[in-house]
């Protein structure tokens, strides 16, 4: 049945290519999904429960309650039994999908001038009157870079895991799940309608859950899962009524058909703004952005791989995808896209501030993409969709790179640990230090992702970075967002006010990576005497991959080189993704444009030096502050003291948000509610009530049955005669 | 398939004799006889439970069988009642057995006969008690249910519609828990006194559909349609007098007090069939009667405005309230209040999106809270607490049991990709675009909803496993995965494929609302008499 | 002859009443029930010379009821007899609300 609905996909010239296979690379990562998800069924039921004694032991001693789950994947050396099947499978089907998506970018590059999208529809999902939702995907330029993102970085994060998982007993369920995300990421990125997006959106969601709660007998990690997922349906909820309001409004929710009424929406009218910001609701979800970014943080409670793919590189870049696809919609609504530009410049100094205080390494790493986030929306909400798509590359890459590193790093923390019996938290920074003498490639390829993060040419993220910033300077004069105004502000002192937010969290960034980097692997080690003897590096199944993101990193800003360089340096074409692109958000970026234009050349270089020498000072300062060999182990630290405790303890907003938010929902619940309206008004009052009125009747009425069969007799005789003496004129002659 | 079922007249018979068979059934249990012991006897442990169960199981396997036809032989091309079978039963008063179906109803059927299959299955081992009178009486509610759904009399809806009444209410009442007598007793008490108040109705109407000559009154569906004559304020009353009856049932807040004690009380397979099928009832005869027969007071702006506020407030109010049980069942039960709500706000939107939706949501509400009961007692089983903090931690010693739980769970969130997406969404959407507010306010379910269920799967299936008891706690066995089975695949394929089942409500679903919406206008604009 | 005969069947219907109220013991209360019968049956057959055969019918009636009720009226009485060993009818109140 696929196969045929494929072949009408009709004229399309990639009909017929490697590209009319695109239904099979999402069904890949479904089919390791069902076999490692059988395997890991029906193993089960021979392996017996884990013996639940073990449950405590396993349980790593920590006090910190939060982001020690890697623990078990040490402990616990009973390597599963089908793990064999497993390796082959999981990280297998992943391969596959990347070399077929490699075939059909191959197949797209071929033809020249590709404009129209290449949809593939498969069958009718939800066909109700006016309204027809098809399971169908689309190939256009924008998803396969997607594609090839999701599957790339996806396959070297599975390799990796084959290492990193090796003796977790769980390790079939994980690679199910990892796979099971996939499947729902290229669902999100293939689909060509927004259902059929909502579909992979609260997919990822679902596998998110279900592996931050991998190791699921700590609270804490069920805890997060259940967050995460409870925070995303916040935002889901702001996709699903903008959604409602496409289709009530224009009838479809297809993206083609969407585009196609473009021209008919109304400029900056209310309803499109609202579409707009709805979306935008479900982005600040799904991407973590202010005030729903509380969850990402927590999300390091899963294995760590994990954090890279789905919390660094994929899905919480779902969002900027969002809005990307989605650019006829806010490139029509500026009031949005100021919106976007607004929270997404917050986001990223505020999360780059709480990253400064952070001593969980993951942690830091968790704020440090919540800000990289942030920039990537300031790109989307500018306007500049390349560039915002462009940082979610070199994002994935060096993002990826870094939560892979230090998933090695932990992993070598906890052998360590683990050989000495010594129960301690493995990812705190102050038990580290030093680590670079022991795991030296691990150390190299650290560096490089930390100088691509800040900024420093020539690694990716300086291109990236520095793309988003000039193009968010260059739209403060004459584009439609110049023009609007944002809660009684003139636009362009909004777009002003977010770039220098930009430049300082990307001083912030530098400070926080290079304190990180410092911690980890500089100075004296904290780790412990007899630890140290068991620190090495990590196997070459796990620093493999990292070498290949190693490079992707370093030389990923090759893929958009800003003219400004090409034309200095003969190092390869210009704009190179921003032509690839073009034909999805060309028309989009030409409506933000409007009459306004790029930067002079010469201010051009003075911002790109700008940009480089507070990416440069930030890790002058924090070379020259920071003082690991100060530092003292976690069980010795005292606690933090003034400001540098609220950074510590995240601002409070997690407590601030349970304090208004969920106990007054739960305390209303219980007590109004349920206690109150509902035992007690309608149940008791009411229904208990009436119960209780027809009893009394009942009861007064019984009063008079004495039982006594002579009172009974009596009160009858006396009742006929009283019945005779009332009407004896016409009974009685 | 088609050629199969016209050779052997299917569509003639089946209506009739999806009633025969489960009467037959009970007939059979009965003939088969009460084991000796006295009636408080443990029949599984004894073996003497195995006859009546037995019969049970073949009945409704054949039953689901015979039911299953319908599914190529109904037309969704023809318009009009199909498999209508319709003979005399009281001519003096009118009534006749008229029995026929449509998309709607259905699919209806077909939900009942496979739950019921299940639903035996459920209790093979936990109904210890009395089990040959436990199936007989389940096979009779069988048919008091699908009576329901294909009667085309309204005397005959009335008779089945209390013929299904009694054997819940004894099934409650003997096989419960604790406070089982409490509880039965209310849903008994609440159910009759709607379905009084609608025997009056239903008399009412089929006077008013008498016959000019022979003063015969008719109680027939399509005669009362088209030739009963009320006045404005009759209507109003009327239609007050079936809303009644069937938002007890449905349960509308605030008449679902009697739905958690029920719920909580009565065994597995009861409960299954009190969310899966006997809930769909009240939305049903919304439906089938409340709405097209006083289409100028249902679509009336005051009359509308209330409903969708209750089903709103149900909606947003159930799931709070299970956000707080302490009681999985209890909360389950209370989640059945927020999804009822959501056909109802379908069912008074009145657009071929919502309506669709909303027969979406009872069939999917039908598998999923179904399968969430199942699994309660499951569990139940080997625990015997339902209270949430008993349990944890226990994915590590039952991962079946946690697997099938999870994709429930999802399932009953509503979640893409499973059953439970496609309801919710049509439902919403299509509410959307008549009243965007109700269905605003209705959308936050999807957080609650989240909230509550995955808390509660947390409490129960992970964190720490840290109570002796639930150390050796045995997985599910073939019996119940065969159970589970079915479900889940029901909910996989209802999830991603739900175009067959769309495809065959349409029409009705689309009849519906357009014979409401004009006959709503020409009523509004003909002032009709009284009965003359 | 009418006359009398009413007022001969008033003071027995009388006296049964009185016995009924009156007396405690459940057998002669029995007694005087079937004493107010018997008054019955002879106002129907005094009214039965006047007025056509139909009252004769009736008494047989009240004749094969009262022949009924006193095999289980008794029966009752000495089922009470065996299980409370009275048949006081002022220790009898399980009727009682």
């Amino acid at each position: 049945m696929l196969i045929q609905s494929a072949a009408s996909a009709g004229t399309n010239p990639l009909a017929g290519t490697a590209a009319g296979w695109m239904w099979a690379i999402p069904l890949l990562p479904l089919l390791g999904f069902l076999i490692n998800g059988l395997v890991a069924l029906t193993s089960a039921a021979h392996f017996g429960p884990a013996d639940p004694t073990a449950a405590s032991h396993a349980a790593h001693g920590d006090d910190d309650g939060a982001g020690h789950g890697d623990a078990h994947a040490a402990h616990a050396s009973t390597r599963h039994r089908f793990a064999a099947v497993t390796s082959i499978v999981g990280p297998g089907v992943l391969v596959a999908a990347f070399l077929l998506a490699a075939a059909a970018f191959l197949a797209m590059r071929a033809v020249p001038d590709l404009s129209a999208p290449f949809v593939q529809r498969y069958f009718s999902w939800m066909p109700v009157g006016d309204l027809s939702v098809d399971v169908a995907f689309r190939l256009d330029q924008l998803s396969m870079v997607m594609v090839l993102v999701v599957t790339g970085v996806g396959m070297l994060i599975h390799i990796f895991s084959v290492g990193y998982m090796r003796e977790d007993p769980g390790y079939p369920r994980y690679f199910a799940y990892l796979n099971l995300f996939v499947f729902f990421m290229l669902v999100l990125v293939l689909g060509a309608n927004y259902p059929l997006l909502f579909i992979g959106w609260e997919g990822v969601g679902l596998c998110s859950y279900l592996l931050i709660g991998f190791w699921f007998s700590e609270k804490a990690n069920a805890d997060a899962g259940k967050k995460a997922f409870i925070v995303n349906r916040i935002g889901d909820f702001g996709f699903l009524i903008a959604m409602f309001l496409l289709f009530a409004n224009y009838g479809t929710l297809d993206f083609s058909a969407l585009q196609a009424q473009a021209g008919a929406f109304v400029f900056g009218g209310p309803l499109i703004t609202a579409i707009a910001l709805f979306f935008f609701l479900g982005c600040t979800g799904k991407s973590a952005q202010i005030p729903l970014y509380i969850w990402l943080p927590d999300a390091m409670a899963g294995p760590t791989p994990v954090s890279a793919l789905i919390h660094a590189a994929t899905m919480v870049t779902a969002g900027v995808y969002l809005i990307a696809r989605s650019n006829f919609i806010f490139a029509a609504a500026p009031v949005a896209g100021l919106t976007v530009i607004v929270v997404g410049a917050l986001t990223a100094f505020f999360a780059a501030t709480i990253g400064l205080k952070q001593w969980d390494i993951k942690k830091v790493l968790a704020y440090s993409t919540v800000s990289q986030l942030g920039y990537m929306f300031v790109g989307v909400g500018a306007g500049a969709y390349v560039a915002g798509i462009f940082h979610l590359m070199t994002h994935a890459f060096f993002k990826a790179l870094l939560f892979l590193g230090a998933g090695s790093v932990i992993h070598v923390m906890h052998e360590a640990y683990h050989h000495t019996h010594r129960h301690d938290d493995a990812q705190d920074m102050r038990n580290m230090g030093g680590l670079r003498k022991h795991m030296k490639v691990t150390w190299i390829l650290m560096w490089i992702a930390t100088l691509a993060i800040s900024g420093i040419p020539p690694f990716s993220g300086f291109f990236s970075k520095d793309e988003i910033l000039g193009t968010l300077f260059s739209r403060a004069d004459g584009s439609t967002l110049a023009q609007a105004h944002w809660l009684g502000l003139p636009g362009t002192v909004v777009i002003y006010g977010a770039y220098a937010l930009g430049l300082a969290a990307a001083l912030l960034t530098a400070i926080y990576m290079t304190r990180l980097m410092l911690y980890t692997f500089h100075g004296p080690n904290r780790t412990g005497e007899q630890e140290r003897a068991h620190l090495h590096e990590a196997p070459w199944v796990m620093t493999g991959p990292l070498v290949v993101l190693g490079i992707l990193a370093a030389v990923g800003g090759w893929f958009n080189l800003p003219e400004i360089v090409t034309r200095a340096l003969p190092l390869g074409p210009t704009g190179l993704l921003e032509h690839w692109l073009d034909p999805v958000v060309g028309a989009g970026t030409a409506r933000v444009v409007g009459s306004g234009g790029e930067v002079a050349a010469g201010t051009e270089g003075l911002l790109i030096a700008v940009a480089v020498a507070i990416a440069v000072s930030g890790i002058a300062i924090a070379v020259t502050v920071l003082k690991p060999a100060r530092l003292v182990p976690k069980a010795q630290a005292s606690p933090e003291q003034g400001f540098e405790r609220v950074l510590n303890n995240k601002y409070y907003v997690d407590e601030i948000y349970d304090a208004a938010v969920v106990r007054p929902t739960y305390d209303v619940s219980r007590n109004l509610l349920w206690r109150g309206i509902d035992t007690g008004l309608i149940d008791g009052l009411l229904v208990n009530g009436s119960a209780w009125l027809a009893r009394l009747t009942g009861w007064i009425g019984s009063q008079f049955q004495s039982g006594q069969l002579g009172t009974y007799a009596w009160v009858l005789v006396l009742g006929v005669l009283l019945v005779l003496g009332a009407f004896h004129h016409s009974v009685l002659p | 398939m088609n050629e199969f079922l016209t050779s052997i007249g299917y569509m003639h018979w089946v209506l009739p004799m999806l009633l025969l068979v489960p009467t037959l059934g009970a007939a059979a249990i009965w003939l088969h006889g009460a084991p000796g012991g006295p009636p408080g006897d443990d029949d599984v442990a004894s073996g003497t439970a195995g006859a009546p169960r037995l019969i049970a199981l073949v009945t409704l396997a054949a039953e689901f069988v015979v039911s299953l036809g319908l599914w190529w032989a109904y037309d969704p091309a023809v318009a009009g009642w199909q498999a209508a079978f319709n003979v005399p039963w009281i001519p003096s008063w009118g009534i006749r057995f008229s029995l026929g179906i449509d998309g709607i109803s259905l699919m209806m059927i077909l939900l009942t006969t496979s739950i019921m299959v299940l639903a035996v299955l459920g209790g093979w081992t936990s109904i210890r008690r009395r089990t040959h009178a436990y199936y007989a009486l389940l096979l009779i509610l069988t048919a008091g249910m699908l009576g329901v759904f294909m009667s085309l009399d309204l005397f005959l809806f009335y008779v089945m519609w209390e013929v299904m009444l009694v054997p819940m209410y004894f099934i409650v009442g003997v096989w419960g828990g604790d406070r089982r007598l409490y509880a039965s007793i209310k849903f008994f008490l609440y159910t009759m006194v709607g379905s009084l108040l609608m025997l009056v109705a239903i008399v009412y109407l089929g006077l008013a559909a008498r016959s000019r000559l022979t003063g015969i009154p008719d109680f027939s569906y399509d005669a009362i349609l088209a030739t009963a004559r009320v006045s404005h304020t009759a209507a109003f009353w009327l239609f007050g007098a079936f809303f009644l009856a069937f938002a007890v049932k449905v349960p509308m807040f605030p008449f679902h007090t009697w739905l958690p004690d029920a719920h909580v009380e009565a065994p597995t397979p009861g409960s299954v069939v009190l969310a899966s099928i006997m809930l769909k009832l009240g939305t049903f005869g919304f439906i089938r009667l409340a709405v097209p027969l006083f289409p100028a007071v249902a679509t009336n702006a005051t009359v509308r405005a209330i409903v969708l506020t209750l089903a709103v407030i149900g909606i947003v109010y159930g799931a709070l309230v299970s956000l707080v049980q302490p009681d999985f069942k209890k909360l389950v039960a209370y989640s059945s209040v927020s999804h009822l709500g959501f056909v109802m706000l379908g069912i008074f939107a009145l657009t071929v999106q919502s309506v669709q939706g909303a027969l979406m949501v009872m069939i999917n509400h039908g598998i999923s809270t179904g399968a969430l009961f199942f699994l309660i007692g499951m569990i139940y089983e080997r625990r015997h607490t339902r209270l949430i903090e008993d349990y944890g931690g226990i994915a590590r010693v039952v991962p079946m049991f946690a697997a099938a739980l999870t994709v429930v769970t999802f399932s009953s969130i509503g979640v893409p990709g499973t059953n439970g997406f496609i309801g919710e969404f049509l439902v919403l959407i299509g509410a959307f675009r008549t009243y965007p507010v109700y269905a605003l306010i209705a959308a936050t379910a999807v957080i609650f909803s989240a909230a509550y269920l995955l808390w509660a799967i947390q409490r129960i299936l992970f964190n720490a496993l840290d109570k002796k008891a639930n150390f050796h706690i045995p997985d599910l066995n073939r019996r119940e995965l065969a159970l589970l089975i079915p479900l889940l695949a029901g909910i996989v394929w209802l999830g991603v494929y739900p175009e067959p089942v769309l495809r065959r409500m349409e029409p009705s679903a689309e009849r519906f609302v357009q014979s409401v919406q004009t006959r709503a206008i020409a009523q509004n604009q003909a002032p009709a008499g009284g009965i003359e | 002859m009418l006359a009398e005969s009413l007022f001969f069947s008033a003071v027995l219907f009388s006296i049964g009443v009185i016995g009924v109220l009156t007396r405690r013991n459940a057998i002669i209360v029995f007694m005087c029930v079937e004493l107010m019968l018997n008054a019955v049956n002879l106002t129907f057959v005094a009214f039965a010379r006047v007025y056509g055969a139909g009252g004769q019918v009736f008494v047989f009636l009240v004749m094969t009821v009262a022949a009924a009720e006193a095999a289980v009226g008794l029966a009752i009485i000495i089922a009470l007899f065996r299980h409370r060993h009275t048949v006081d009818l002022q220790n009898i109140n399980l009727l009682k609300g």
